[in-house]
């Protein structure tokens, strides 16, 4: 019993710890954005890595969704001669949840989890000692232009994710299903409203915020030699997931609530 | 003048600094010896404020380094070079962007001075026309030069070397003790370096510090201690594996194991 009081209790602490740590680094972050030098060509460079060279995945990911949840839609609407809503139940999902969460999924698996590991190997290598030495705060060298082209790509990926998901529908309704081109444009377009694009796009800030966080938190506080850094990245995809499916069913709750 | 006074720090509960106290002279090359894990890099970094002690203080020419905030920490760090055991270059950085990193992210040089600043550094080492290479296309000597051409790049006053000649061979070892000694004449720098390494030691110290269980238990010139009486430190510079340092460990035993 005494055992088991003391693992909850440890758990616990680890917790908090690893909450206060992330809380931390966070604060530390917001201090440095404002702070000269502005590192652009960083931040550019950063924002290439995340943004452009996760197209092909966001694309292939989106597409098939888009594809599959018109075909499953089809199968139950058919039913009810209703499938020219196939066409508005595919940008709804898109937009409000399925392209902001899923990138935000592969973008944790992909930049994320590479974050973790290079930070962490720069810790472990005692690189990130050697920058303080060096009188240059790692926070505002190595975190700020990540956490920046973060907030910033991954909205767009969201973007271009929800555009090639009601593509994905686009081509199941009208080549698959037999819906016309303009039947199908009308019903993705007409009951869209901006508050639909902007909810998935406010989720996917916070989402890029939640993957630069944990990323670099894991990346910064790597320890024991390559095993540590590999431990360090599979707890970086872990809690991000976790995280972002959280906050998701937050916000969804959230704009549920304020929307009625 | 750098003066550690009563330092303390425990990891997990475990003494590694227990009431440490050392004196540093301004110029001369300092060697701190002793056992690997006892904790000599660790007093390296309380010395450039990378770790915040327990308790006690490191007095840097009349401050303390230990309460001091972020800003004083940089300025005072522009005034510090390090050399870390394993280089610790910036893998994303060619050999031209890690040694002139302090200027260009400190200064408002222009390419032509930094530029002329790095081959400076770089020929001090014996290093040239490496300024495009990236340090995993390095030797582990080289990276050694180009992490010692980036602690100088900027001209500091007190050098720290953490274990210069760990993990390279014998030849390169001696090469870059030979750069340290001729840095130390050139610069007139104050130097700290920690090692277990003896030749090492004898080469390039003006005095030497035994570190053993967090405190400093032996201090003088090389020849001082190489004619000690204390047991620890003789058991320590002459490599012997029996002795008052290993008491109770049975190292045939171990073997077997």
């Amino acid at each position: 019993m005494k055992r088991f009081l003391e693992m909850i209790g440890g758990k616990f602490i680890e917790f908090i710890r690893y909450a206060g740590g992330i809380s931390i680094l966070m604060g530390q972050t917001l201090f440095w954005i404002p702070m000269p030098p502005f590192r652009r060509r960083q931040i550019f460079e950063q924002m290439s890595k995340i943004g452009v060279d996760s197209l092909p995945i966001v694309f292939l990911i989106s597409m098939f969704t888009g594809m599959v949840l018109a075909l499953q839609s089809a199968y139950q609407m058919q039913r009810f001669s209703a499938e020219m809503y196939i066409a508005s139940l595919v940008a709804f999902s898109m937009t409000r949840e399925l392209g902001p969460v899923l990138t935000a999924l592969i973008v944790a698996g992909r930049v994320g989890a590479s974050i973790t590991a290079e930070l962490g190997t720069m810790k472990v290598t005692e690189q990130i000692d050697a920058m303080e030495t060096l009188a240059t705060n790692p926070i505002k060298y190595l975190v700020v232009p990540r956490f920046l082209a973060l907030i910033i790509m991954l909205p767009v990926l969201t973007i271009y994710s929800d555009i090639v998901g009601v593509f994905g529908g686009y081509i199941v309704g009208v080549y698959k299903l037999g819906i016309s081109h303009a039947m199908y444009m009308k019903n993705t377009w007409q009951p869209l409203k901006y508050k639909d694009i902007f909810t998935g796009l406010i989720k996917s800030f916070f989402f890029g915020i939640i993957i630069c966080i944990v990323a670099c938190y894991e990346g910064m506080t790597a320890d024991g030699g390559a095993e540590g850094v590999g431990r360090s990245t599979t707890r970086c995809v872990v809690v991000s997931f976790i995280l972002i499916i959280a906050s998701d069913c937050f916000f969804t709750a959230l704009f549920y609530f304020i929307g009625r | 003048m750098i003066e550690i006074i009563n330092l303390c720090k425990s990891f997990g509960g475990h003494k590694v600094l227990d009431n440490l106290n050392l004196c540093i002279n301004t110029g001369a090359t300092t060697v701190i010896i002793g056992r690997s894990g006892c904790g000599k890099s660790v007093l390296l970094k309380h010395i450039i404020g990378l770790m915040r002690p327990d308790s006690g203080q490191v007095i840097i020419d009349g401050k303390d380094v230990t309460k001091m905030d972020e800003k004083e920490l940089s300025a005072l760090r522009l005034r510090f070079g390090m050399l870390f055991q394993g280089a610790a270059l910036f893998d994303s950085l060619n050999v031209y962007e890690n040694v002139g990193f302090n200027l260009i992210e400190h200064t408002s040089s222009s390419d032509a001075e930094i530029s002329k600043a790095v081959k400076e550094s770089l020929a001090l080492v014996g290093l040239k026309g490496i300024e495009n290479k990236k340090p995993s296309e390095l030797s582990g000597g080289m990276k050694k030069r180009v992490g010692l051409a980036r602690a100088i790049c900027m001209r500091p006053q007190i050098m720290l070397y953490d274990e210069p000649t760990t993990g390279i061979d014998p030849i390169m070892g001696d090469s870059i003790n030979d750069l340290i000694v001729e840095l130390h004449n050139k610069l007139k720098v104050t130097a700290i370096a920690v090692t277990h390494d003896m030749t090492s030691a004898y080469k390039i110290a003006d005095r030497i510090a035994m570190m053993y269980n967090g405190k400093i238990i032996a201090n003088g010139t090389p020849e001082e201690i190489k004619s000690t009486k204390d047991p620890i430190v003789h058991q320590f510079i002459t490599g012997a594996s029996k002795g008052p340092i290993t008491e109770g460990i049975d190292f045939e035993h171990l073997i077997k194991q």
